[in-house]
């Protein structure tokens, strides 16, 4: 059996303690999907919900409200972590329950 | 690429790499491997690592049976560069062309025994609906695959849906059949760490 747990961890301490470009609380709001400021908040929730939507005005308009490229990859990063890691929880949970004895 | 940053903003050493993996593969540098690349400390070296545990790691599924998985969650996620890339993976690995590009058209009637098909359904299930039910679940293992397997197929997905959106929204240029041709056999014979 394959063994992610480790290096979803490591990943995600990465990802939302380590150094960046973008300060560790946008970091994690863009994890988590929420209490970012628009247009980036918009950027983030489409990347998370419907990545095929996202265009590249989507890009620019943040990159013009003041953020770097760098802070807008990590920002985007995060987000697409943020939504596989909430699904992998869930869907764990759900095999947890369905395989559990009586 | 819609940032500058992941076409360009490699360091020396890795724009050098990228020339010489031009010069011997005859095709454009792997978006994925430019992406993974760039300041690979915050998110491409330990993303590479999950990728390999996921796709090369011990299984009961066979990595042609992991690759085929890919595909067909990069499809639910509507990224057609890694459902290009991981199907011509899964045909490489399966030495079946047809099998992979079945299970894309129309997952019912495809060739695949019942256990990795109730896995496909039920990964699609999660990658369009965001969230699976105990009787999703349920019917996996009644098709016959072990509660580990099952486990195995969500890791997966988990690197998957990573990977699709970061695909999707960096905009990765889609290349031609011959360069995910070769981009399967580096892939197959040296995986993703």
């Amino acid at each position: 059996m394959s063994d992610i747990a480790q290096a979803r961890a490591s990943l995600l301490l990465r990802l939302l303690e380590g150094d960046g470009h973008a300060s560790p609380r946008e970091r994690r709001a863009a994890f988590n999907d929420i209490e970012l400021e628009p247009p980036v908040s918009g950027l983030v929730d489409k990347v998370a919900k419907d990545a095929d939507s996202v265009s590249a005005d989507d890009i620019k308009a943040a990159i013009q409200s003041g953020f770097t490229e760098d802070q807008i990859f990590e920002l985007i990063v995060c987000a697409a972590v943020g939504e596989a890691d909430r699904q992998h929880n869930a869907a764990l949970a759900v095999l947890d329950a369905a395989t559990a004895g009586p | 690429m819609r940032l500058a940053i992941l076409d360009n903003g490699h360091s020396f050493s890795t724009k050098m790499l990228f020339a010489i993996i031009r010069a011997a593969s005859r095709h454009p540098t792997p978006e994925p491997l430019k992406l993974m690349k760039y300041r690979p400390d915050f998110f491409g070296a330990p993303m590479q690592k999950l990728m390999n545990e996921a796709m090369r790691g011990p299984s009961a599924w066979s990595v042609a049976d992991r690759e085929l998985m890919a595909a067909y969650i990069s499809k639910a996620n509507r990224c057609e560069y890694c459902t290009k890339a991981h199907a011509a993976v899964a045909a490489l690995a399966y030495r079946d062309d047809a099998k992979a590009t079945a299970v894309l058209v129309d997952l019912e009637s495809a060739p695949i025994e019942a256990p990795l098909r109730a896995t496909l359904r039920m990964l699609g299930k999660l990658a369009v609906n965001q969230t699976i039910s105990a009787d999703d679940v349920r019917s996996v293992l009644v098709a016959g695959a072990s509660r580990e397997q099952v486990s195995d197929a969500l890791a997966v997905c988990f690197a998957l849906n990573v990977i699709d959106r970061l695909a999707n929204a960096f905009a990765f240029a889609v290349p031609g059949r011959e360069a995910f041709a070769a981009g399967a056999k580096f892939l197959l014979s040296r995986g993703y760490g």
